[in-house]
């Protein structure tokens, strides 16, 4: 086991290598600031009662359902608000506010196609993915084909978004947090992946689930706060304040009509479509659908997540237009007192300039400690998809072919969700002088094309075989990497070119077809008796998978 | 779980019904917003000045309008599943399993 382990660990090491050996121009580095005593306290307590908690939740952890999965025992409305945590990052309050700040109704867009994917995954996968699944959505696409290749390779495409997407979180949360706490990069770095291998080692899906859950009620909270302070600079008008931001902004009237952002239509549909159906490929996200009691309770969670995440993208919205006006006009927050230069810390500060300006230092140093709430919340629901990966999937399912006490399987995956931390720790610190922006449309471009075709057709295709999950599972993943890597993001900004080869941000549009083409093509040729087997087995899955007979039911305690 | 249950299941009248129906609404549910979504973002690429046009007096244009529209909608379009499936087609699927077994 653990020569599996380290032969694991060396195989992401020396694809962190390769990674740095890609390395190009080096993005900004951020100015590190004065240490932010309120910001500091603030994220002191959030730590301490999210300590507490996984103390706590130890005491309840015992079986391997209650580490992946809480023992199924999480309800409905609280799981959309882990839901909701998991998926707004800081670098969606932070990334999309700065975005409106900049280019007005683009962003808007942009906020509706990270909302879209909300609805068509309850419509076609909620209900299947709880009545099917158990710990891990590779449950589910292993239902009835080969246990072993299928789910090694759907273990292998959610690590792969693992690994990619918290890179990206762990390089944003050292840049943040030098600059909103004054601390070391390096130090900010150990810091997140210590308390992310805390959370998830002592306190498995219990403290990841509540420390998601007050990360999102502070998150919403904080955003609305300053939000409403904002506004009523404005008497809560919105043509007071469109009408100001029209006057002050560069784009003048353009600033609420398409701009040039998506002025591409084949670059428009594929990151749509990178986002949607990326949304329905993240382990982490659809591992959550484990955690509730029912397919009723499955529902409900993305009822509620909808509606935070809804309701979050139109609060940011304004955030963003009020900025224009709060922010753009006091030179307090310009280099040099200069309106027209550069924001101090960045444009990604445009929401923590507006907290100072309404709320003082104590709303901005909330604002801060909300922040790095949210980068330790999203990265202990990526750290134990990854660690469940490993240790149900390729552990006990794989390697001791289900012949193993849960005991061994929750001591694996604790030491697998140690070994992401360390990893994430030296990826983290390793990538911290690169432009990390890529890896962010490879995780979703990764979950779009090669986690969520094999995912959907297993639960609705009856003629999917094992070797046509295999092929478009790996294919999939291959096209979406190869896409990235000439796209503009990794061949001009990492590797120097001057014209990427695939001129489009997204590959989803041209990755996520080719998997479904491969799992077509190598399944209706597939003649071999085990195919036959995996057709007939689709019935039964079918009669599960439309009503919960035979459903993992939650487990009392 | 037995195989003789899951063709009981299968062969009940109800399996059907709640199968069609069900899917139905599902997949007009995602027609809606896929037509709805990709509307908008081709309009937006092919004809982005229908979205640049003024409500009224106002400074809100059609296309901010409709993209609010669209995050209304779709929440509410959730709910309509929700609703469905957690009252008509649970009881549905209640009944069901307690012929089959």
């Amino acid at each position: 086991m653990q020569k599996n382990l380290i032969k694991f660990a060396a195989g992401l090491t020396a694809l962190g290598l390769a990674g740095a050996a890609l390395a190009g121009p080096a993005m900004e580095a951020t100015q590190k600031q004065p240490l932010n005593i309120p910001a500091i306290v603030m994220f002191a307590i959030f730590v301490g009662l999210t300590l507490a908690i996984t103390y706590w939740a130890a005491s309840r952890t015992k079986t391997a359902s209650d580490f992946y999965t809480a023992g199924g025992g999480i309800t409905g409305f609280q799981n959309g608000l882990a839901m909701a945590g998991d998926y707004m990052s800081a670098a969606t309050l932070l990334g999309l506010t700065a975005m409106v700040y900049t280019s007005g109704y683009d962003a808007y867009l942009f906020m509706i196609a990270f909302f879209v994917g909300w609805p068509i995954i309850l419509f076609l996968m909620a209900e299947r993915l709880r009545n099917l699944g158990k710990f891990t959505f590779a449950d589910i696409t292993s239902y009835r084909l080969d246990q072993g290749s299928v789910r090694t390779m759907a273990a292998i495409g959610s690590l792969t978004v693992v690994c990619f997407y918290l890179i990206v979180q762990m390089v944003g949360a050292g840049q943040l947090i030098k600059l909103l706490f004054g601390l070391d990069y390096e130090v900010a770095v150990i810091a997140v992946g210590a308390l992310m291998v805390v959370y998830v080692t002592f306190g498995g899906m219990v403290a990841t689930t509540w420390v998601q859950i007050i990360k999102a009620c502070l998150l919403l909270f904080g955003g609305s706060l300053i939000t409403v302070l904002a506004f009523s600079q404005f008497g809560f008008s919105f043509n007071t304040l469109a009408a100001k931001t029209i006057e002050l902004h560069k784009l003048k009237d353009m600033l609420f009509t398409p701009g040039t952002l998506l002025s591409d239509p084949v670059n428009a549909i594929s990151l749509a479509m990178g986002l949607m159906f990326g949304l329905a490929g993240l382990p982490h996200i659809l591992m959550r659908f484990f955690t509730v009691n029912n397919a009723k309770e499955a529902r409900k969670s993305v009822l509620y997540a909808a509606g935070f995440v809804g309701f979050f993208f139109n609060v940011i919205m304004l955030m963003g237009l009020c900025a224009i006006v709060i922010v753009g006009t006091n030179p307090e927050f310009f280099e040099g007192g200069d309106l027209g230069g550069k924001i101090i810390g960045g444009g990604n500060m445009v929401a923590m300039h507006l907290a100072k300006a309404v709320g003082g230092n104590l709303l901005l140093g909330f604002l801060a400690a909300v922040a790095f709430a949210t980068i330790l919340a999203v990265v202990s629901g990526l750290a134990l998809a990854g660690a469940s990966a490993i240790s149900h999937d390729l552990y006990a399912r794989v390697i001791k072919k289900g012949k193993v006490s849960e005991a061994q399987e929750i001591r694996v995956s604790k030491m697998a969700s140690f070994g992401i931390g360390l990893i994430a720790v030296v990826l983290g610190i390793a990538f911290e002088k690169q432009n990390v922006a890529f890896m962010a449309a490879l995780a979703f471009g990764i979950a779009a094309a090669g986690n969520f075709p094999v995912l959907f057709l297993s639960m609705y295709w009856k003629n999917l075989t094992t070797r046509g999950a295999l092929a478009a599972g790996y294919g999939g993943l291959i096209a979406a990497v190869v896409l990235v890597v000439l796209s503009k993001s990794v061949w001009v900004t990492v590797l120097g070119y001057a014209t990427p080869i695939f001129p489009y941000d997204q590959p989803a549009l041209f990755a996520m077809p080719f998997a479904f083409l491969l799992a077509y093509v190598f399944s209706v040729t597939d003649k071999t008796e085990r195919a036959a087997k995996e057709r007939e087995a689709f019935s039964d899955q079918w009669v599960r998978a439309q009503t919960g007979f035979g459903a993992a039911g939650a487990v009392s305690h | 779980m037995s195989s003789e249950m899951s063709n009981r299941i299968r062969e009940n009248p109800k399996f059907k019904e709640l199968v069609s129906k069900r899917e139905r609404l599902a997949w007009t549910l995602t027609g809606i917003v896929l037509v709805l979504f990709f509307g908008l973002f081709l309009t937006v690429a092919f004809n982005p000045a229908i979205l640049a046009i003024r409500l009224g007096d106002s400074f809100v244009t059609t296309g901010l309008a409709i993209g609010l529209f669209q995050f209304v909608l779709f929440w509410i379009l959730t709910a309509v599943y929700v609703k469905r499936a957690n009252s008509e087609f649970d009881s549905l699927t209640e009944q069901l399993l307690r012929e089959s077994l």
